[in-house]
């Protein structure tokens, strides 16, 4: 934490200098001065991004100055501090991606511009998942916690008010998404594991973990404790009072019976947990297990029964944000739904929003691997080239259709929050 | 110098204090009087006795991490001064000896703590050694993530702090009197318990200032080498900041400084550190 918003406040810096720079070296070079009209014309097209390190690739960036003319400058900092800064410095930046649960705090902060459904060239090839809550096919899935399609649409341009039905004022154009579960250690757990009450197994006593992010932790609690059938929970992220008394307990109970080795809140310690054996199952984000896998360690991003939990994130423009810089947004959110980016986020795991396009910028057998949950043909490699899976692997859980199908809740902000965090601080001292 | 320390120190303190009596909701502050943020970090606190609430436990377990890195950093630090103003005798090697005290700061915070895992971990080297020497069976776990792992590295980074005031009250001692004691026939034990503890007093008491100011407010080592589940009052603060809950962050934070400062004013009670400069 303390690393990314030093990182964080370094970049804005340098951004800040930057533009003084700029703004200094203008006016004293021509426009300012001498009235010459020419001023605007020689403004670099410059986006001020903010987000999490996750979606935050140079190679993205790079590929988007060359396609379209705007540079984009990344603002990175952790999901909390992310929310944080749109909240108290709305200025700060242009472009925001963010994940739809924030939006719940985001948007009656009135910092968040609506954007215009028509000015997206594929908002109709989104993918239902986020429309309408359903696959292409036409399958329902979870609805539980703070779906997209129920913080997606304004009521209306300056409304703070969320609309139920489709309206052309859209919060947040969605950009990437997967489904998260267990990883486990196939070569240490030596057995099949199919439920999520595997993660307060006594068999694990001191070999589990789940993530210490309040919000997205009791999630995965919850899971739990419904798998283990002690509880159905009306809505996984939206808990009453009781429910979130009774998740709390179960959990802590764990906790004093030694289940957990550490709680993890930062992708590399979840890295580090799993890679040494620390833990064998844990919480983890699709990407982490990756990594696990590419240091040569057997590593499971496991489907389990009860199905997974999903999060979904995209880009927001910040109030702020007005005149032709309004018109980069436009056209840098166009940019990345065209099909380059949403290649590049599939074949890390995730999954891009328009999958038409990225489709047509894969190959036939990358497609098959990490969509169609086809035996790979040749050898799958990351964006980055290095070589993620031999030929002849299958993708853990299996197509589009079968992961994102079996969702049965996503990451949210409850209306008891307050009363979660306290309890939660309750859990970490017990 | 007053202007600063006035529009630094003391105006964010300020707002601090009074926001930490604001309500608020989801996402903003509401600049209303509430004394939420104080009433909800102390819920429970009368409701569950005998047993402890919430807060005290976190405060409890972060004045015992608290106390145990302080007996340690002192015992360790005042040895390592002793031994740098007393036995090292040339000038450069006392300062290459205290530059290189400065080495756990040269790496980043998070990659420090992720290099304990190798070392101490269940498959680390220390319980490979063990098991390697026949003295253990099974792994031993509380070397990692458990009290051990918070004190031994809060000790491993803070120790410096320590070190450096100490040396620098005990080179000011004049040699002298050392050397009037040993005439006099004092023991070194006599010499160092009643000349060189005494004059390294201030020393010590800024050493210890530094340290029990740094370890009470943290919550990045107590996190990382905790695994997450040792509570600390800083972590407390770090989580409602993260659900936005400012004032209630504000409110810990001025409970917590209530209770350092209260520490600190009971140290200076006992040396007069101005005085004795």
């Amino acid at each position: 934490m303390s690393k990314s918003s030093k990182l964080n406040s370094r970049v804005s810096r340098r951004a800040v200098l930057k533009g003084a720079a700029g703004v200094a070296g203008i006016a004293a070079g021509s426009g300012a001065l001498t009235g010459f009209p020419y001023v605007h014309a020689a403004d670099p097209k410059v986006l001020r991004y903010l987000g999490t390190a996750v979606n935050e690739g140079d190679e993205i960036s790079k590929k988007c100055l060359a396609d379209t003319g705007i540079k984009i400058e990344y603002i990175t900092a952790t999901t909390d501090d992310v929310t944080k800064r749109v909240i108290t410095q709305p200025n700060s930046f242009d472009v925001l991606d963010t994940e739809y649960f924030s939006l719940k705090k985001l948007v009656p902060s009135g910092n968040i511009f609506a954007l215009d459904a028509k000015k997206i060239k594929e908002f109709d090839n989104i993918t239902p998942v986020f429309t309408k809550g359903q696959l292409p096919n036409g399958k329902k899935i979870g609805d539980q916690g703070t779906a997209p399609w129920k913080v997606l649409y304004l009521e209306g341009a300056n409304s703070k008010t969320f609309s139920k039905t489709p309206t052309e004022f859209v919060t947040l154009i969605p950009t990437v998404y997967n489904a998260d579960t267990l990883g486990i250690r196939p070569d240490l757990i030596k057995r099949p594991i199919s439920s999520w009450t595997e993660l307060l197994n006594p068999e694990f006593k001191g070999k589990a973990s789940i993530l210490n992010i309040p919000s997205i932790g009791i999630m995965d609690a919850a899971m739990v404790v419904e798998a283990g059938g002690q509880h159905t929970y009306a809505d996984k992220g939206n808990m009453t009072k009781a429910e979130i008394d009774l998740t709390m307990k179960i959990m802590t109970e764990a906790k004093k019976a030694g289940q957990f080795r550490a709680f993890w809140k930062d992708f590399n310690e979840s890295v580090n947990l799993m890679a040494s054996g620390e833990t064998v199952i844990q919480s983890m984000w699709s990407p982490a297990v990756t990594k696990v896998r590419s240091m040569g360690i057997a590593c499971t991003f496991q489907p389990l029964k009860e199905g997974y939990r999903s999060w979904a994130s995209g880009f927001c423009v910040s109030k702020a944000v007005t005149g032709p810089k309004l018109d980069w947004a436009y056209e840098f959110v166009n940019w990345y739904l065209s099909g380059w980016a949403g290649a590049y986020l599939n074949r890390q795991g995730y999954y891009s929003a328009v999958l038409s396009t990225a489709k047509a910028n894969m190959t036939a057998d990358e497609w098959g691997y990490w969509m169609e949950g086809k035996a790979a043909v040749g050898d799958i490699k990351a964006p980055d080239g290095t070589i993620l899976e031999k030929a002849g692997a299958t993708r853990d859980g299996g197509s589009y259709d079968d992961r994102m199908g079996a969702v049965a809740c996503w990451n949210a902000v409850m209306d008891e929050n307050d009363y979660m965090v306290r309890k939660w601080n309750e859990f970490i001292a017990a | 110098m007053m202007l600063v320390f006035a529009l630094f120190f003391l105006l964010p303190l300020l707002f601090v204090t009074i926001v930490s009596a604001w309500d608020y909701n989801e996402y903003e502050m509401i600049p209303a009087f509430s004394l939420r943020g104080y009433s909800d970090t102390f819920e429970g606190c009368i409701a569950d006795l005998p047993n402890l609430c919430t807060i005290l436990k976190t405060y409890l377990k972060t004045l015992k991490l608290c106390l145990l890195t302080w007996v340690l950093t002192l015992l360790i630090g005042f040895t390592v001064a002793y031994f740098l103003a007393f036995h090292v005798r040339s000038k450069t090697w006392q300062i290459v000896l205290t530059l290189l005290c400065t080495i756990p700061f040269w790496t980043s915070n998070v990659i420090r703590m992720i290099a304990w895992i190798p070392l101490l971990g269940r498959n680390g080297l220390v319980n490979r050694g063990l098991e390697g020497a026949g003295l253990i069976h099974q792994p031993v776990e509380w070397l990692l993530f458990s009290e051990f792992s918070v004190v031994l590295a809060l000790v491993h980074l803070f120790t410096f702090f320590m070190v450096v005031p100490i040396f620098n009250s005990m080179i000011r001692i004049d040699k002298r009197l050392i050397e009037a004691a040993y005439d006099a026939g004092a023991t070194g034990w006599q010499t160092l318990v009643n000349i060189v503890i005494p004059l390294a007093k201030p020393g010590i008491v800024i050493g210890s200032i530094f340290v029990i100011t740094i370890v009470m407010g943290d919550f990045v080592t107590i996190g990382v080498m905790g695994g997450q589940q040792i509570a600390s009052a800083g972590k407390i603060i770090e989580a409602r900041l993260n659900a936005l809950q400012f004032p209630a962050a504000a409110a810990n934070a001025v409970i917590l400084l209530g209770i350092t400062i209260l520490i600190i004013s009971a140290l200076t009670r006992i040396v007069d550190v101005r005085k004795e400069l």
